[in-house]
């Protein structure tokens, strides 16, 4: 009888998300392309020669560079930003605290697309804003997007006002969560505010700081969109992504299996890198 | 320091940076009743002299958004509707019924949210053309009818659901769809309108995944249009914040009218893990 209610449900995901993941990786070890998608007589077996002739290609690791350049970057300012943000919501000074939460959490339900249209013109070369105000202080005109040393910073910093809220709503329950007795029994102590948030802030939001980190760092990995409306990938391929480099061979040049084999070297990234953070993170622990 | 000093700069700070946070959305707003070039003068105004109407009646009269738009409303509303019905019945079993692999097959689910929904795109896509689902709503629908997400999240909740209350219910000889749909549905609630407004919002927001199966211009979503407009129409600024503008606004105001319901699942989903 149980089986009604989950059954629906376990075969969208089983028929839709399962067995595409096994097709993919099948998939990744065939040369399929636009021949094969015209008559499946065409496809063949080439076994791992789809991985060799990816690791060999200079723009995949041109892209994997940008988008650890992404992850590295990105990641760390944008938890920094939503930490900070729950600092300031979670002060017991602060006044009106829903209506601050709500501003700064009101990018995070925004569409990609759009935002990032308006930070197109926002940071563009003649009209932009930016410029306008950085103007003021001597600075001249920067080609934020145009520039291969701005674009991919100018797309970081989208990601941090699009994303951080977010994790903020996340860190300020966590910080909700740390006893007030213990900040008590500090202050007691004498200790300062850095000193409290140093030894008993930070320590007791550890876990959910580490949980942040994997989610954030998985979902920057899948960087896509953003290049895709802003910069095309350009200037000079600098903000050209791994998803985007998928995306292209895929459905630009219909080269599916070697699109296949791109996307798993992206899984098998992000595994690596969980595990890389919980290591550390594991590591740091202990010494504490 | 002086509390009242410490209290004007805490809120001050907030202050500043909400404005910084949000100048960008209104900016959008301002200049999406320019006049066309008005945006690309040197300094940029802050708000029109001549507020005009004039892009929003470009935007639905030859490019097309209005169609865009309804695409995107139907897809979401229609996704949001079946992923309840399949999520729903899916997270009360897992949290209360008792079937044999029941345990395991939820930690299998769990463990697939690793897998980032880009590795299946692929051969998705090859399947939703061997079934004639290309450039049509069930494209987009149907791959996201069920998630393992939403599944998480009504386990979760389904979990507080006292167990003499369904006991009592079979005792009486109710079937457990008639438990499901009588008791344990008004139950839900709260993490049904949770569940409904995280559906909709990522549909509605969604883009890889809508961009590369609705190729034909007549079922494109709003987002999927806004990047092909913005890639065309480069130099024309208020046209396209006026586009950014029907696309954002829907979401916003659906998220202001129900941001208790949105924060509390983003809880529930992770934290509380």
């Amino acid at each position: 009888m149980a089986w009604t209610f989950v059954s629906p449900a376990l075969l969208v995901i089983g028929v839709f998300f399962g067995l595409p993941v096994v097709a993919a990786f099948a998939l990744s070890l065939t040369d399929f392309d636009l021949y094969a998608l015209a008559d499946l007589k065409n496809l063949r077996f080439v076994g791992l020669s789809n991985y060799l002739d990816v690791l060999q290609t200079p723009l995949f690791w041109k892209s994997l560079l940008n988008t650890t350049y992404f992850v590295v970057v990105g990641v760390p300012l944008s938890i920094g930003a939503s930490l900070g943000a729950a600092l300031l919501l979670n002060s017991p000074l602060t006044r009106c605290k829903g209506l601050f939460r709500t501003a700064l959490f009101a990018p995070v339900v925004t569409t990609v697309v759009a935002v990032a249209v308006i930070w197109k013109y926002l940071f563009h070369t003649r009209y932009g804003l930016i410029n306008y105000v950085l103007g003021y202080v001597g600075i001249g005109p920067i080609d934020w997007l145009g520039d291969a040393h701005y674009a991919m910073p100018t797309i970081i910093l989208f990601a941090v006002w699009k994303n951080f809220g977010y994790n903020m709503i996340i860190l300020l329950a966590g910080l909700q969560g740390v006893p007030q007795e213990l900040y008590e029994a500090a202050r007691i102590d004498g200790a300062s505010a850095w000193q409290a948030f140093r030894h008993i802030t930070l320590p007791s939001l550890r876990p959910v700081l580490l949980l942040v980190g994997i989610i954030t760092m998985a979902g920057y990995f899948q960087l896509f969109a953003e290049p895709y409306v802003m910069t095309l990938g350009n200037p000079l391929q600098s903000t050209y992504s791994v998803l985007y480099f998928m995306y292209e061979e895929g459905f630009t040049w219909w080269s599916l299996g070697r699109a296949s084999a791109i996307a798993f070297l992206l899984f098998a990234l992000i595994l690596v890198a969980t595990r890389v953070l919980l290591r550390v993170a594991r590591r740091n622990g202990e010494e504490a | 320091m002086n509390p009242r000093v410490v209290r004007a700069l805490v809120n001050g700070v907030l202050i500043v940076v909400s404005a910084i946070v949000l100048f960008p959305l209104l900016w959008m707003l301002s200049v999406s009743f320019m006049q066309s070039g008005e945006a690309s003068t040197f300094p940029p105004p802050l708000l029109s002299a001549h507020p005009t109407l004039a892009n929003y009646e470009t935007l639905f009269a030859r490019a097309g958004m209005g169609r865009y738009l309804a695409n995107s409303l139907a897809i979401a509303t229609l996704m949001t509707l079946l992923s309840l019905a399949f999520n729903l019945s899916a997270g009360y079993a897992f949290a209360k019924l008792q079937f044999a692999g029941r345990e395991r097959i939820f930690q299998v689910l769990l463990g697939a949210l690793l897998i980032p929904l880009q590795v299946a795109m692929i051969p998705l896509f090859l399947l939703m053309k061997w079934l004639h689902l290309v450039n049509s709503y069930g494209g987009v629908i149907v791959p996201g009818m069920a998630g393992v997400f939403g599944i998480y999240l009504v386990r979760q909740y389904a979990r507080s659901i006292p167990d003499e209350l369904l006991e009592a219910a079979r005792i009486d000889g109710a079937g457990e769809w008639k438990i499901f749909l009588r008791i344990v549905l008004p139950l839900l609630k709260p993490i049904v309108v949770t569940l409904a407004i995280f559906t909709f919002l990522a549909s509605w927001n969604d883009f890889m995944w809508p961009l590369i199966v609705l190729s034909d211009q007549n079922w494109q979503t709003a987002p999927v249009a806004l990047a092909a407009l913005s890639r065309e129409h480069v130099q024309d600024n208020e046209l396209m914040m006026a586009g950014s503008v029907v696309t954002i606004v829907p979401v916003l105001l659906l998220f202001l009218v129900l941001q208790r319901h949105y924060i509390q699942g983003l809880l529930l989903g992770s934290v509380k893990g």
